[in-house]
């Protein structure tokens, strides 16, 4: 792809590089081909021609019309898409496509958005000629959230590619031959990929649509808002379609720098979590463990009555990390002018101990889009494709096309792309860490030179560190996931993170936790920093020091707590031993009810504007595309109110955008790429001795937020390894003597809960798996800590 | 990224020395020895004859299960294959297969005649097993023998230049 070369399409003169296809390079130019099979991110198929046109090179007319997407550019190319010989190919190939097409539009989903319905405008005969039986194909179920109508099917093959090669699961293909030819996975099985929605946008046709949304809206019903997605740390941008003040459905829209044309089924899905029946209404206050409704001037009073005779520094505010920057700048607005500084968003995090040492705002450290680029990734503490289903895309490009990726983990991932997987207890992620560290003569501080001292590389980790070495700064790159966050340890890992990038002369990246956990270090929702990411002279107590149950007054935004919160059980105790508990919240739920005195009704997603920081620090806005339900109001403008009520200056905002222009402002200086420590961090090791089980608590895609936990779709969803259940390796579970199925009591701390075995070699030896988030965990301690595991006598 | 120019690997982290019998893999094997290394599904075809002729003439899914893992290859992949091909059986057969020929040339040959005179005959339709289960008949597209047209492929061997007569001395020469 040197130098450009000149074609003419239509009489038009334009540039085109060679080797391109003369598709790409009119869909460029705007001038309009029709197609089915071809879509840009996927292999040229060239299986429908519906896109011939008439072509001649160098003076030499090409004999037959030829296929648009599959024909590439050359010096000397001249192409009409309109010429009678052009239209004449393409009526032909209509007429074929439709003989077997039910012509169904009047019940079909896909009706006034349909491709075929749209080119079948353009070029297709007023009357059949087609007077035989047609084709019926026996529809197939793929799950909770497709929906097919396989007789509509035109077979271009796009679902297949989608699948394939986006997807990297080779779970649909097209079996039987000629007319018999039909597209599904043959033997029935539910579709449950983290980016299976997409194919519905990809269908061309109505024979792939959103279970969800079917039969309940017409296209031209719906009108789209532009909104950022609420769920992991991409900020993936989609469009919201609302009909009469109601989120029918969520498509993606193009950001080739974010989420190119794709966005999780989390994403696409989530929405339907606002429809769930516990949504808070109204203003709630517990009397005498009695919830009653009371008026928002009411609820206000109470709160500004409980914050203001408060000792500030007996308050605490956490804070989820899918808060807009504008209700997250508000929040702590008001607990610092009201002196109070324990304020954190940290949620699942339990070890911070390296807080002064942590970069000002610690991000993905690179484009999102650079991450496909690199050469080499080492990949510590993340189910990726869980926690980050397109930065998992993202990565998986970048090891198809050659890139090293090692990853250190407390369990065996299912990846789509070459990996090696080091998996091992907590305990052992650190020795493989600084194996990785020895191999490359890192240095540190005097616990980490103990550390990296007593470790003893393999070829593993030698091969990681060279890779790295070799790919060098630009190209290679240390990640912190979800599971490194967790970790009892999370300080020393990111130590001998910083230690391993800068010995391999390479970047070190942090996976946010959630949509907004990078603006959450903005807008100064952290102990330790002030809005625009500057550090406290006076830090505050972080979310596991507002727990140890010293705290008498607290704010939960955003989040449940028997749920969202690193250790479930320990939260459960301080909060029921805190004087008073205030929740905002868009839902109800038991965590909430028991642990609040006061719960007031904010808005979900979608229901306020506000702004979403994204993995590599870009400001997303959107706007509220629908109310709140009842008396809920968008969480910023309680906020204001609240200031305006506590009497604190400042608090005079008109709208969203001041808010957010205000900190913007404040944050002008902030650099988005420097994720190098700020200094030293002296660390040990506490990781549990190496006797014993340790949990861990890894979040299912689906169980992530309030949200995507209440959305009926997505847990409708039979994930593979997805249930409440202890997961032990098989040897493990024969060790200690259990089987699959038996009933154990599961024990963290003082409580602990019933809970079956399943086994799976996924998980080491050392472990036992209890994923977090899900309905069951309330009684259980640390997502990563230890526990023990008995036998129960009389079931 | 595009299927098409390299494969699509498949660990099915399952223990090939399991699957099948020792002779069925060494002869498997002598077919993908014929292909690169990280191109042995090419075998997927002859591979799934040999699973198919020791499992009397059809193919479960768990056999195409099996030859997938065997394969290092999409499971659907393999289902492709076999029910694109016609000469793959999804279910149980007779014991012998009459596959008549009903392209053009041996329908310009008279093959209709052939496939009416089995069904009348013998009481079967193309797909169909006789009901003491000595054969199943299929029609087949082009077995590549035009010349000798309307031409019957019986198991494996091809007969051509077939009357109705001549096929019934075949079919009675079948256990
Ligand atoms: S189901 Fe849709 S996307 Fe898939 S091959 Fe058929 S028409 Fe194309
Ligand atoms: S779009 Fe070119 S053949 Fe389908
Ligand atoms: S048409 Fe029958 S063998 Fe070719």
């Amino acid at each position: 792809m040197t130098d450009k070369i000149t074609i003419e399409i239509d009489g038009r003169d334009c540039e085109a590089a060679p080797g391109e296809m003369i598709i790409a390079v009119a869909d460029r130019e705007g001038i309009s081909i029709p197609r089915f099979c071809y879509h840009k991110k996927l292999s040229i198929a060239a299986n429908c021609r519906m896109c011939l046109v008439e072509a001649e090179q160098g003076g030499r007319p090409f004999p037959k019309p030829v296929p648009a997407c599959a024909t590439p550019v050359g010096n000397g190319l001249k192409v009409w898409t309109r010429s009678p010989k052009a239209i004449e190919a393409q009526k032909g190939t209509m007429e074929f496509l439709l003989i077997n097409h039910p012509l169904d539009c009047p019940i079909c989903d896909q009706g006034g958005e349909c491709e075929l319905q749209d080119v079948a405008m353009g070029y297709g005969g007023d009357v059949s000629r087609f007077s035989e039986r047609k084709r019926v194909v026996e529809d197939e179920d793929l799950g909770p959230l497709i929906a097919t109508d396989m007789t509509r099917c035109i077979q271009c093959t796009r679902c297949v590619r989608f699948a394939a090669e986006v997807a990297g699961v080779r779970e649909l293909g097209a079996t039987g031959r000629g007319e018999d030819m039909r597209i599904g996975t043959f033997v029935g099985q539910a579709v449950t990929h983290e980016l299976s929605g997409n194919v519905i946008d990809l269908c061309p046709v109505g024979a792939l649509t959103s279970k969800p949304f079917r039969f309940t809206a017409r296209p031209w019903e719906l009108s789209g808002i532009d909104g950022i997605a609420p769920h992991d740390g991409l900020g993936s941008n989609i469009r919201l379609h609302v009909r009469r003040n109601r989120i029918m459905r969520v498509h993606p829209r193009d950001n080739e720098a974010v989420n190119e044309t794709w966005i999780s089924d989390r994403d696409r899905f989530g929405y339907a979590g606002l429809e769930s029946d516990d949504r808070l209404t109204a203003p709630m206050v517990k009397e005498e463990g009695v919830w009653r409704e009371i008026g928002w001037s009411d609820a206000l009073e109470l709160a500004a009555k409980r914050l203001k005779g408060a000792d500030p520094a007996e308050t605490g505010w956490l804070l989820a990390p899918n808060a807009t920057l504008e209700e997250l700048y508000l929040a702590q607005r008001i607990a610092r002018d009201l002196g109070c500084a324990n304020i954190d968003h940290r949620l699942r995090q339990q070890d911070f101990r390296a807080d002064a040492a942590d970069p000002l705002v610690p991000t993905l450290g690179l484009p999102v889009a650079e991450l496909e680029r690199q050469k080499a990734v080492l990949l510590v503490g993340s189910d990726i494709r869980q926690e980050q289903p397109l930065l998992a895309h993202r990565l998986r490009k970048a090891a198809l096309a050659g890139a090293t990726v090692c990853c250190v983990n407390p369990l065996k991932l299912n990846l789509n792309h070459p990996a090696s997987q080091l998996v091992g207890t907590p305990a052992a992620m650190l020795d493989d860490l600084a194996a990785i560290a020895k191999s490359l003569d890192a240095r540190g501080s005097s616990a980490l030179n103990d550390l990296i001292g007593a470790a003893e590389p393999t070829e593993a980790h030698a091969e990681a560190a060279s890779a790295l070495r070799e790919a060098g700064e630009q190209e290679a790159v240390v990640l912190l996931g979800a599971l490194a966050a967790t970790h009892p340890d999370y300080s020393l890992i990111k130590v001998l993170a910083h230690a391993i990038a800068a010995a391999a002369g390479c970047r070190v990246g942090y996976l946010p936790a959630a949509a907004n956990s990078v603006g959450a270090y903005l807008a100064g929702a952290h102990p330790d920093r002030l809005p625009g990411a500057k550090p406290s002279e006076a830090p505050g107590r972080s979310v596991a020091a507002m727990l140890d149950g010293s705290l008498k007054t607290l704010v939960l935004w955003g989040f449940e707590p028997d749920r969202d919160l690193v250790d479930a059980a320990g939260a459960a105790e301080a909060l029921g031993e805190a004087e008073f508990v205030i929740a905002c919240s868009a839902f109800r739920g038991p965590g909430l009810d028991s642990a609040a005195d006061l719960m007031l009704p904010i808005g979900a997603f979608a229901e306020t504007s506000g702004t979403f920081v994204n993995a590599n620090g870009t400001w997303q806005r959107f706007q509220g595309a629908v109310p709140p339900p009842g008396e809920a109001r968008p969480g910023w403008k309680v906020l204001r109110v609240f200031g305006n009520l506590l009497d604190l200056n400042g608090f005079e905002y008109r709208d969203g955008a001041e808010v957010q222009s205000e900190l913007a402002a404040l944050c002008a200086e902030v650099q988005y790429d420097a994720n190098a420590p700020r200094g030293d961090c002296e660390a040990e090791p506490t990781s549990p001795a190496r006797a014993g089980l340790t949990r861990i608590g890894n979040i299912p895609v689906y169980a992530l937020d309030p949200l995507t936990r209440r959305s009926a779709p997505l847990q409708e969803v039979p994930l593979a390894r997805g249930e409440f259940a202890v997961y032990l390796h098989p040897a493990q579970a024969a060790e200690d003597g259990f089987g699959p199925g038996t009933l154990l009591y599961a024990q963290q701390g003082k409580s602990g809960v019933r809970i079956r075995v399943i086994l799976d070699d996924h998980v080491p030896m050392g472990c036992a798996r209890i994923p977090g988030g899900l309905p069951g965990g309330e009684t259980l301690g640390p997502l990563m800590g230890p526990i023990s595991l008995e036998r129960v006598k009389n079931p | 990224m595009s299927f098409r120019n390299a494969p699509v690997a498949v660990d099915h982290e399952r223990d090939k020395t399991t699957l099948f019998t020792p002779e069925i893999r060494a002869a498997i094997d002598a077919h993908i020895a014929k292909y690169p290394p990280e191109w042995k599904q090419s075998a997927v075809m002859p591979a799934l004859t040999i699973v198919q002729d020791a499992n009397g003439g059809w193919l479960t899914t768990e056999l195409m299960d099996d030859v997938a893992a065997y394969l290092d290859m999409p499971q659907v992949s393999v289902y492709e294959v076999a029910s694109f091909y016609g000469m793959y059986d999804l279910e149980p057969q007779g014991r012998h297969k009459v596959c008549v020929c009903n392209s053009i040339s041996c329908l310009l040959q008279g093959s209709e005649a052939l496939i009416e005179h089995i069904e009348h005959k013998y009481g079967v339709g193309p797909g169909e097993t006789t009901a003491d289960g000595r054969f199943t008949f299929k029609e087949v597209e082009c077995l590549g023998a035009c010349r000798h047209a309307p031409v019957v492929l019986l198991d494996k061997s091809y007969h051509e230049d077939l009357t109705p007569e001549s096929l019934d001395k075949l079919i009675d020469e079948l256990e």
